[in-house]
């Protein structure tokens, strides 16, 4: 985890040599900007914030909304987009955006889906794990090899892969009967608590994440390359290498998420989740990390996609139109680019 | 077998060419560094400065030339090739990554891991090794800073340059190549830098400061290196040629012969088979 930024006088280190760069002008609003900005630069703390503040106005607000049986549901809701958000953290990481996972993840499923329906489930997993690789894989060579921006590139693969999930199931879907393919919707149950085992992965697949980009030489270039691609090549990083790997990584857990999805609604549907990728940009922009690459982290990720589902849990237990709820969001979404806009701007170099 | 005498020099190239289509970048430039000096290499814009570093840094292959470190003939195919020969280079842009903390700009590209399982099959980085070792070169060289956990863009820009050359210089085995290092710097932060680059020679290295700054120049290189119209004109010493002088031969208001030589080398040394 990061310091703060403002740094610790370490004992025994000597005085420091010169100002900090950018010493900020004095006054009332320079010291809360200051203020702000020393409590946010620890990344998960805006989120964390917004979260409790969110929980505790529902909580009042609504009798319905702070129970057990409640709080395990939100879990249960926010599985699908929260692991479909930790593939797109890696990739807004690196400074890129991923308009295509959730086609991604619904190409993997109705493939999936078929080969079951044929009788052979585990083949079908295997099978739509490939596809999602393959597909991520794909965004990765066009933005590294042809460098296309990011934004294009998925575009481009977004309206290609959902056209080609119905062609390829003639707008049918596949009901999915086998137990493996949609255990993660089960769980051990206390009452109306239902701990499913898509929670269970969600929150270990955040741990695994957060432990790649924190302790490993991969996750300091990946922040390396987000905050600065040319001092991570002058400093001798394969920054393609490095970016592509994001990319193929982050299929990887698009096909998670279509594991997590069957076990929330057992259909291989090629036209269901069609905003999933919208939905996990959100995700990963509320939680905290910043479009601009380099800053944030899965952590953060993780209770976005909590915030994004007990928005909607909750102004639906407090009786609130579903466009309302849509307004609510995008209102947090430009919130939290705003400031991370606002509070990164006297830092960037 | 390499039987020819040891040289003094670090690093000596000869005869480089570099064509661009009809544009003559490098039209058979000679360069020579010896050990453990500061060479300061000055010149007009396009003079043919750049087209000389790129080549001593594995970023251009020359279309003919040769290339020599400790003596021995090399041939660089890219920047990497180059680094592991020893050399580094600190870029004129600042080659730091501000979210990253001093520790971590230190090891960027080349990070520790933990011994055993933890490093070998989980990757684990020791990040307690990497601090202590940033902490010590960083004390070594006389940069003083708070904390080896602050980030980058914390630092001032002088700070931020001093990272980078600590950077270089903790890598570089032989020779550390600065592209205009005080460029973007203030009066104070310049004296800073100029003096971690004599800090730097003082350890051992044998350093290339490439700059337009001629009080820089005249404050820290032992030798001076004039480069003009793609090619070495001459290499003087700062105690025997004035600065209006190596000036004047910059611009070819003198002929290089008209200032006192201080070149090493009369040959280049016998090819040999390495690298």
């Amino acid at each position: 985890m990061q310091t703060s930024d403002r740094v610790r006088t370490d004992t025994g280190q000597a005085k420091i040599d010169a100002e900090p760069a950018g010493s900020p002008p004095a006054g009332l609003f320079a010291g809360l900007r200051r203020a702000a900005t020393g409590l946010f630069a620890y990344p998960v703390t805006g989120p964390l914030v917004a979260l409790i503040l969110i929980l505790i106005v529902f909580s009042v607000t609504t009798s319905t909304f702070l129970n057990a049986g409640n709080l395990s549901l939100i879990f249960q809701q926010s599985v699908v987009v929260g692991t479909l958000a930790l593939g797109q953290t890696l990739i807004i990481l690196v400074s890129g955006i991923d308009l295509a996972n959730g086609a991604i993840m619904v190409l993997g499923m109705v493939v999936a889906g078929s080969i079951a329906a044929n009788g052979d489930p585990m083949l079908g997993m295997l099978v739509g794990l490939a596809v999602c690789i393959v597909a991520a894989s794909i965004n990765g060579l066009i933005i590294t090899r042809f460098r296309l921006p990011p934004f294009i590139a998925t575009l481009g693969l977004f309206t290609i892969l959902t056209a080609a999930a119905r062609l390829y199931t003639q707008s049918r879907s596949y009901p999915i009967n086998s137990d493996f393919m949609t255990i993660l919707g089960e769980g051990p149950s206390f009452g109306l608590v239902t701990i499913t085992y898509g929670s269970m992965l969600w929150i270990a697949l955040t741990l695994v994440l957060a432990y790649a980009l924190n302790q490993t030489a991969w996750g300091v270039r990946v922040y390396a390359i987000g905050n600065s691609p040319a001092a991570a090549r002058l400093n001798g990083v394969n920054v393609n290498g490095v970016i592509f790997s994001v990319y193929a990584l982050a299929g990887v857990f698009y096909a998670f998420a279509g594991w997590q999805a069957l076990g929330r609604t057992p259909i291989a549907d090629p036209s269901g989740y069609q905003i999933a990728n919208l939905d996990s940009i959100t995700a990963v922009v509320i939680g905290g990390t910043s479009l601009f690459g380099g800053r944030g982290g899965v952590a953060g990720t993780f209770i976005g996609a909590l915030i994004v589902v007990v928005l909607k849990n909750g102004l639906t237990q407090a009786g609130i139109d579903s466009l309302y709820q849509q307004i609510a969001t995008g209102f947090l979404v430009i919130l939290a680019v705003g400031a991370d806009q606002y509070l990164g701007r006297g830092q960037r170099a | 077998m390499n039987t020819q005498p040891t040289t003094p020099l670090a690093m000596q190239a000869t005869g480089l060419t570099k064509r661009y289509g009809h544009v003559v970048a490098l039209d058979g430039a000679d360069f020579e560094l010896a050990k453990g000096e500061i060479l300061a290499v000055v010149g007009d814009n396009g003079a043919g400065k750049s087209s000389l570093i790129k080549v001593l840094t594995g970023a251009t292959i020359p279309d003919s030339g040769t290339v020599f470190v400790d003596g021995a003939e090399v041939h660089f195919k890219n920047p990497l090739s180059a680094r592991l020969a020893g050399i580094e280079t600190v870029y004129q842009e600042l080659a730091v990554a501000t979210q990253l903390n001093i520790a971590q700009n230190l090891f960027l590209g080349r990070e520790l891991r933990k011994p055993g399982l933890r490093g070998q099959i989980f990757r684990q980085l020791d990040k307690s090794r990497m601090r202590q070792q940033a902490a010590d070169h960083m004390k070594n060289l006389g940069i003083r800073i708070q904390s080896i956990n602050q980030k980058v863009e914390t630092l001032s820009g002088g700070q931020r340059q001093a990272v980078a050359v600590a950077r270089a210089a903790a890598w570089g085995k032989r020779v550390v190549i600065l592209d205009e290092p005080t460029a973007a710097l203030g009066v104070r932060e310049t004296n800073q830098v100029l003096n971690l680059i004599t800090r730097v020679r003082d350890q051992g290295l044998s350093v290339v400061l490439i700059s337009h700054s001629m009080p820089d120049v005249f404050q820290i290189a032992d030798r001076i290196h004039i480069h003009r119209l793609g090619r070495r004109a001459v290499v003087v010493s700062p105690k025997t040629t004035s600065m209006s002088d190596v000036v004047a031969v910059m611009t070819g208001a003198l002929p290089a012969d008209a200032v006192q030589s201080s070149l090493i080398a009369t040959q280049p040394p016998l090819p040999s088979a390495s690298h």
